[in-house]
Order: structure tokens, then sequence, then C-alpha cells
């Protein structure tokens, strides 16, 4: 099976949920897991093929003449000559596979929705399937309409089954979105007839580029439209009321991998197209990347709910990706990609331990109120320890990976730019250990005492709190064995990353 | 000017005949054997009556597909194979418009009821066909006298009566300046036939324009502009589209909308060919064009913004048709074949879109008790299919793709920017119309959120007929198969060659 077949059999999911009846909740549930096991499977299977592929090129030419897997390319609607052509590379796979593990995870996660389970993973699993639809798509209009598919069933699921006013954060989520994509529709058009309403294919259009003051106006248009999505500063306000208000699932799925689809789209869309208009904007690109590194993690320091901290430390690394992408050299740009990876998985167990593991149970997210949790349920706290190590960059982990190489690709970039993004380390490490004492260490005087707990009685803190259900234990050890793999042997992503990011250079030079 | 055969007029215009007995013959029924029926049984019957007569209509259409261009009456009337086409999008709609009908109730009249729906059917018909200014100024009115009286068909209803007294008056006025602006461009022109008018401006100088012709012009627009409802002309549409019995309402925004604009669509294109202008940023020059872009730019900000407040969901639906033909007006700016192309898949996708849309808000704001968005209220739990329909449909109206909507949308808007892709003459609409959809997003989202998110006072499922159903999902998989797969639609547009669009040359 080809990897298109993870749109399909997702798709196919969904419309097999669709027909069942609504009542049979465990049915739906292991329909939904079993869709999303089949899909990454195959995500997998094809992600490994491609690896020995790049792997055995590499060692017989010395690097890639040309990294992308065709899969299917016809006619879609000839009157406007747009073809359903999916392709994938190497810097679409690692998204693809995380995709693939967000929405294996994500179910698990969920697997305590008792409400309108149907509909949930029924729109659960649209969105997914889009997402997938959107890393493979080389043709720029069914790229569009792959990202649209992935927002609408963002507003159902955060305004049915969120909390903290949802319905506000749907909304500003969704409009946000379908700004960033009208943005880039005009983007797209322009950039059509300015070719001379040929092709939208990526690929093609790429051999002609466009003239350079068309690519110095157009390319804002769609980079900017497509980072709204990516978090970047100052349009990433929707990110933390959206992650906030969004269901646990929804969460990992929002800052895990619908995230990326801005960053993707940033990358595949405008870096790809415009070369010398990503030469004449690449300065501003970088310095909105820093603010938001630095911004986001001096904001998360001073949050006072969890997940409020979990949801600006995502603008802070996604900043990463953005500043590593506006580098435009090896090092910050594989890492990058790799960033990409790293935070989608990282930002999924976050928000896992801090909505399904801690809010679940206490139904509190003030930091204020938690305390002492390590005693009740510790699993959960050696989830965050481990995901928040990565988050901060330590060694051993993924995010050191990928975040050392940003860092070494901005001081090539310009010094400058490497040491305040770096300020955002150290700020980091606080948040994520601030959020850590607060939550699960005793602190000074025994947690349940004091601070109006609202929910758990006196003495022990949360006493009957319910332990970790399996399906929260198996995906929590999938990331977090994710995280390790990547730390510890990170050469699995980075060949074929490093392969065609060092494509693409030689193309854009 | 030959005089054509009464045979060879009755086999072009059998479809509009059949209706018409039809719509006699569902008169005589009612009279005759149904006066003391019960109400259901009287709507059923006649309703099925009329359904009868609709499909057998669609025999003869069918039977002069592939022949060639037919014209009647030295020039009045044309018959081909767009032409037939669009007939057939005509029947399809009012057919479905008979089924929520049969489930609605009509008041005491059903026989009328049926019978002017009908009549307004084949009004529509003969507009479609009309390429002579008087026989278009008829076939206008014929469709637009049925439609007052259908307004005003809840009798006991006062928002039905204003509705429809509104309507009469805004409609009355507009054929004053329909009728003023075809009778100076008669007197300039000395010809009443669109082929005529276009040779006559040609061989005057073409762009030159005489104030005699340009008020000509700007008077006939208005006239149209009322008729499909574009700023500073929609005032009447709110009221009448919320007052009218909502299959009426159906009726008014489907069959209604499609006749006029591609009416409007022959009149400026074949007639007022050579009379453009330019509506290019920055390089306006008077012509159609550009009266039609600031009524465009307007409908397109006001419909958007008014549609945010409303609480009624038939209101609210009006104020995004205003919006709607606004975006259709880009199309027609274009003044391009693509353009034309996009104009005439845009209101197929646009009726659907809306007879289904209005289809679920008939079918369900009976048994919930109103059609305010808190009526709507928890509708998912309650009609499961029904929302699924309106989720389907409303995302249409939307422009999310992959649905019909979107699609046709982005042709509209590729035809504008495609007119002058060097200079993006157009690209100033284009970004209004792109950012207003951003816009109307959100107050679609607003009703899907009182169906799918709120809950509502009551949880009693809400059971409606199957045929209903049926009919409903049909039309929503059209809508979905005209996004996904717009190709054999298009194809089948592009190969009539326009051969009734003559003045399409560019």
């Amino acid at each position: 099976m080809q990897v298109d077949w993870t749109i399909y059999l997702t798709f196919l999911g969904v419309g097999v949920i669709l027909l069942l009846p609504r009542d049979s909740k465990d049915v739906i549930r292991w329909v939904a897991l079993l869709t999303g096991a089949a899909a990454l499977l195959v995500a997998l299977k094809n992600y490994f093929d491609y690896n020995d592929w790049v792997n055995t090129e590499i060692a017989a030419h010395g690097a890639l003449t040309d990294g992308f897997k065709q899969i299917v390319n016809v006619p879609w609607i000839p009157a406007l000559n747009v073809n359903y052509h999916l392709a994938v590379d190497g810097i679409s796979f690692p998204l693809i596979v995380l995709n693939g593990f967000v929405c294996v995870t994500g179910i698990l996660f969920s697997w305590n929705i008792e409400t309108r389970v149907k509909e949930f993973f029924a729109f659960f699993l649209t969105l997914i399937a889009g997402v997938y639809g959107v890393f493979m798509s080389m043709d720029l209009f069914l790229l569009f309409v792959f990202y649209e598919l992935a927002i609408i069933p963002k507003y159902f699921v955060i305004a049915i089954w969120g909390s903290t006013r949802k319905e506000y954060g749907a909304m500003k989520l969704v409009l946000y979105s379908f700004v960033g994509s009208a943005l880039v529709f005009i983007g797209i058009l322009a950039v059509f007839f300015n070719a001379g309403g040929q092709t939208f294919d990526v690929l093609e259009l790429v051999k002609h580029p466009l003239a350079r003051d068309v690519q110095i106006w157009v390319f804002p248009l769609i980079f900017v439209g497509f980072g709204v999505l990516a978090g970047m500063w100052p349009f990433h306000t929707w990110a933390p009321t959206g992650h906030v208000a969004a269901p646990t699932a929804a969460s990992m799925l929002l800052a895990g991998v619908v995230m990326k689809l801005g960053s993707y789209g940033c990358f595949r869309g405008a870096m790809l197209l415009f070369p010398q208009g990503l030469e004449y904007w690449k300065w501003w690109i970088a310095c909105l990347a820093v603010i938001g590194i630095v911004y986001g993690a001096a904001v998360a320091l001073v949050q006072k709910d969890f997940k409020f901290i979990i949801g600006y430390s995502s603008v802070s690394h996604m900043g990463f990706v953005l500043l590593g992408l506006a580098t435009l050299n090896l090092f910050g740009m594989s890492g990058a990609i790799l960033q990409m990876f790293s935070h989608g998985i990282v930002a999924s167990l976050l928000f896992a331990v801090v909505g399904r593991m801690v809010y679940d149970r206490t139904h509190t997210r003030q930091l204020d109120e938690l305390g002492g949790l390590a005693k009740v349920i510790p699993f959960a706290c050696v989830t965050f320890v481990i995901g928040g190590a990565a988050s901060m960059g330590l060694p051993g982990f993924s995010g050191f990976v990928a975040e050392y190489q940003i860092l070494v690709g901005a001081f090539r970039m310009n010094p400058v730019l490497a040491i305040v993004a770096g300020l955002s380390i150290p700020l980091t490490v606080a948040y994520i250990l601030n959020a850590n004492d607060k939550v699960f260490m005793d602190r000074d005087q025994p947690a349940g005492s004091g601070h109006g707990h609202s929910h758990s009685g006196e003495g022990e803190a949360h006493p009957a709190l319910p332990p970790i259900t399996v399906p929260e234990g198996v995906a929590a050890i999938i990331l977090m064995a994710l995280l390790v793999i990547i730390g510890v042997y990170p050469s699995i992503m980075l060949n074929m990353i490093k392969a065609n990011v060092a494509l693409f250079l030689r193309g854009a030079s | 000017m030959m005089p054509a055969s009464y045979f060879e007029i009755l086999r072009a215009l059998s479809p509009e005949a059949m209706l018409t007995v039809t719509a006699l013959a569902a008169l005589t029924l009612d009279l005759a054997s149904l006066r003391y029926a019960d109400a259901p049984v009287r709507t059923r019957t006649i309703g099925a009556t009329a359904v009868v007569g609709l499909l057998a209509s669609i025999i003869p259409l069918w039977q002069q597909f592939n022949a060639p261009r037919t014209v009647l009456l030295g020039g009045t009337l044309a018959v081909d194979d767009l032409v037939l086409f669009f007939k057939l999008v005509i029947v399809a709609l009012t057919l479905v418009t008979v089924l929520i009908s049969m489930d609605f109730d009509v008041g005491r009249h059903v026989g009328e009821y049926f019978a002017v729906m009908l009549f307004g059917a084949v009004g529509m018909m003969l507009l479609i066909s009309a390429e002579e200014l008087l026989t278009i100024f008829v076939a206008l009115e014929l469709t637009s006298i049925s439609l007052y009286i259908l307004t005003a068909f809840h009798k006991g209803e006062l928002r039905s009566q204003e509705a429809a007294v509104k309507y009469f008056m805004f409609g009355a006025i507009s054929s004053a300046f329909l009728l003023f602006g075809l009778s100076y461009v008669y007197g300039v022109t000395g010809t009443t036939s669109l082929t005529g008018i276009a040779a006559a401006v040609k061989a005057n100088g073409g762009m030159e324009m005489s104030p005699l012709l340009a008020t000509g012009l700007l008077f006939t627009i208005i006239g149209f502009g009322f008729k499909v409802a574009v700023v500073p002309f929609h005032l009447w549409a709110p009221d009448a589209y919320e007052g009218a019995p909502t299959p009426v309402t159906a009726f008014i925004a489907t069959g209604s909308k499609v006749a006029s604009f591609f009416v409007l669509l022959k009149v400026l294109f074949i007639g007022f060919a050579g009379m453009e202008g330019s509506a290019f940023w920055g390089h306006f020059t008077s012509g159609w064009t550009m009266l039609l872009a600031v009524t465009a730019a307007l409908s397109m900000v006001l419909g958007n913004c008014a549609a945010i407040v409303q609480h009624n969901v038939k209101r609210m639906l009006a104020y995004s048709s205003i919006a709607h033909a606004g975006y259709i007006f880009i199309g027609l700016i274009a003044a391009t074949k693509m353009g034309a192309t996009s104009v005439l898949f845009y209101i197929i996708v646009y009726a659907l879109t809306n007879l289904g849309a209005f289809g679920v808000v008939a079918a369900l704001s009976g048994r919930a008790g109103g059609d305010d968005m808190q009526n709507f209220n928890g509708m998912a739990k309650r009609a499961p299919f029904l929302s699924l329909l309106m989720l389907i449909f409303v995302l249409s109206l939307a422009g999310v793709p992959p649905l019909g909507g979107f699609f046709g949308k982005f042709y509209l808007f590729a035809s504008a920017v495609q007119r002058d892709s060097q200079s993006f003459g157009l690209l100033w609409l284009v970004v209004l119309g792109i950012l207003m959809s951003a816009v109307s997003l959100y107050y679609y989202l607003i009703l899907l959120k009182h169906m799918y998110v709120l809950d509502g006072s009551s949880q009693s499922p809400i059971i409606t007929p199957t045929y209903l159903s049926v009919a409903l999902g049909l039309v929503a998989l059209a809508v979905i198969l005209l996004g996904v797969y717009p190709k054999p639609i298009l194809e089948l547009l592009n190969g009539f060659g326009y051969s009734s669009i003559a003045g399409l040359m560019r």
C-alpha cells in the first residue's frame, strides 16, 4: 500500500463510524483506533522504505537528485488545470508519521469521552484525513482543499467537547485560520495566473520562478497566511485560547499537528516557490520568530493555568521552527523540520498530561489549587518530567537535537538571533520546573491543606483520584519512547531530512 | 423574417405547455374533487400531480437536446442546449420545491398554490429562452407576479402579508425602472433584439456611449439589480424571505435567481457587448462592469455584515444571498468566457445549496416551533440526518472545500483574476470577496453552533417524511459532487459553445 492509503483508510473509518448506531460506543472507539493504527502502520512501512531508499541513494551518489516519491498524478479539474497530485519527500514523511502517532495516541487519550462519541470520532478522523492530505499534496489547489478540510472539524470538536470559554476559543481559532487561508487563496490565484494559468503544481511552478517584484508581494501573503496557523507572532493569539478550550485529543492535534500544517505550508507553499521573495523577507521572519520564541516562553512563565503554560510554550517552540526555516542553511532548516516532529510529540504528551491525566481527574487546572499529585498519580508526574525535559532541550531527547541545530543555524545567520533565542531556554526550564513543582510536588506545606482546594478532602491531596487507565498508559509510553528514540538515534529521521533540505538549498541558490 | 409554424413553436415550447396544462389540471382537480378532503391528503395529491407534470416535462426537454439551435418568432425565443440545460435546472429546482411544499402547511388554497408555483416555473423557463427585451420583460413579470402571490400565501400571518406587499411594491418599482431603461435602449438602437442592440451599438462606434444609452443601461441594471437583490436595491429581500412560506422562500431564492442571473448574463454579454467600460482598479471607465463592480462591492460588504446580527435563520440566509449575488457579479464583471462559465456554474451550485438549506428549514421549523436560531438549538440530536445535510449546505455557502460552493467561488474569483492576469486590475474585488467570505464563515458557524453545540429545550426526535429526506439528501449529494468532481458539469457548460451567448469572444 502506498502512503496515500493513509488518507483513504481514515476517510473509510469516518464512513464506517457514521454508519454505526450512536449507542455502540465501544465499537466506535475500536473502529477509530483500528483506523488510526492501520493508517499509522501504512505510514511507518512507507517511511522506512523511503528511508532505506534515501540511504542507498546517498551511498551510491553522495546526495539525492530528486527527493520526491511520486504517488499519483491525474487530472482532476481540467478546466483549471488542477491535478490530483500526491507525492512525498523526506520533509513530509516525518510529519505524516507524526500525524499517525498523534492520531492513535489522541484516540487512546479520548477513550473516556462519553457524550456524542460517534460525532467526536467522525470529526476527529476527518481532521486527521485532511492533515494527511495536506502533507502529500503537490498541487496548490489540492493542498488548499485538504487544508480547509482540516479547519472546520476543529470548530466542532472544540465547541462541543471543550472547556473554558470553548465557543469563544473555537470561533477565534477557526476565524484566524480562515482569514489566514484567505490570504493564501489570494496568493495562490496570483501565482497561478501570473505563471500563465497553466498549472497549480508546485513541482512545475518551481521550475518557472516568477518575476522578483511579484515574488516580493506574493511571498508574504502565502507565508503569513500559513504562518497564522503556525503560531507566528503576532498572529499567535488564537493558539493559547484554542489549545486551552479544546478537549485533550484536540489540543494534542492542534499543537501537535495542526500548527505544523502552518509551518509546512510556509515551507512548501511559500519558501519553495519564491526564493527571491524569501531572500527579501527572511530577516523579518527571523525577527518575528525570535520575538515569538522569547515572548511565548516569558508569558508561559507567569501563567496560573496549567494548560495555558503548555499553550504558550507551543508558541515559543513553533518560533524555533520558523527561525530554523528562515536561516536558509542546512543546520537551521534540518533542525526546523525535526523540531516540527519533536514538538509535535512533546506538545501532544504535555497536553495529554494536563488535559487527560490531571484535569479530567481533578477538574481544575489552576496551579494554586493543584499540588502533591506525584504521590497520587506518579505516572503522570514521570510523563510530565520526560515531556518537560524534551521540551527544554535536554540532551538525550529529541528536543535537544532539533533546537541545538536550529541555534547553530541561527548563529551562522546572525549571532545575535541565536543569543536572543537562546534566552528562551532558561525560561523554558523555569516554567517547566515551576509547573512541575506546583502540580506534582508537595510545596512548603502539605498540599490540600490550604489554597482553597475545591474538590479534594483534608490532609492527603486528592485522595480519591482514579488511577491511570491502560489506554492512557499505552499512549504515553508510545510518545515518550519516540522522544527518546529520536533523541539517542536521530539519524533515523535526520538523514532523510538533511538530504532533502540539501536538495532544497541547492535549488534555491 | 419567416413566420414560424405553430407546430414548430409548440414543439419548442412543449415543456412550458406541459407545465401550464398541469397547473390547470391541479386547479381543476382541487376544485372538482378535493375541496372537502383533509388538508394533508389534499396537499399531497395535488403536489403529486405537480410532480408528475414536472417529471413529464423532462421528456420533451431531453428529446430536444443535441438539436441545432432554433430561433422562434423572429428571434424572440431561442432554444439550444445551454437553454435546455438551464430549463432542466429550473424543472429540477421546482420539483424539489414542490416536494418541500407537500410537507408544509400551505393554507386553504392548495390547488392555487401549486398552480401559481408552476406558472412561476413557466415564467422562469421562458425567461431563460428569451432573447428580446419585451419577451424578457413579460417573462420576468410572469415570474415575479407568481412569486408575489405565493409570498402572501400564509394568509393568517401578518408577516407574510407585509412581506408580500413590500415585495410587490419593490417589484413594481423595479419593473418600472427596467421598462424605462429598456425603452431608452430601444429608442437609441431602434431594436429590441439583443443581437440587434449589440450590432447597433457597434455600428455607432462601440465604446462611445451617448447619454441616452447610458441612461438606458443604468436603469436596466437598476431594474435587474432589484430582481437579483443586490445592494442598494436589496431592501425587499430580508422581509420577503422571512415572511414568505419557507418553500416559497426557497423558490424565490433559487429558481427566480437562476432565471434572473441567466437572463442578466444574456442581456449584458450579448445586448450590451461593447459597453463594458472598465472596473480595473484605478482605471474606471463608464460602462456596465463599473456599475456592477460598485454594487458587487457594496453587496458583499453589507450583505455579510448585516447577516452577522440576524437571529432568524431565513433572514440570515436572505442577507447571505445578497452577499452571494455580489460574488456572482464578480464573474459577470470579468466579462470573459471563463467568467460566463463561472457564473453559470455558480448559480447552479448556489441554487442547489440554498434550495437544500431552505428545504431543511422548512422541514424542521414547523416541527420545532419557528425559524429563529433558538428553535434550532440541539437539532443535531433531534434530527441528525437533516442536521448533517444542513451542515453540508451551510458550509457550501461559506465556501468550504470540498463542497460545491468552494469550487464555484474559486472559479468566479479565478475568472476575475484571469481577466487581467498581468496587472491584476480586478484583484481588488477578489480580495474583498475572499475577505468577506472569511467574515461570512462567522455567521454560518453561529447557525451550526445552535444546531450542534447548544442544547435545546426539547430532546424529542423530529420525524420527517422519507421522501423529503431522500430528495434533500440527493440535493446534498449534488452539492458535494459539484465540489469534488466538477469536471463533467464544467465540460458540459464549456461544450455548449455559448451558442446563445454569442457576444463572448474574448
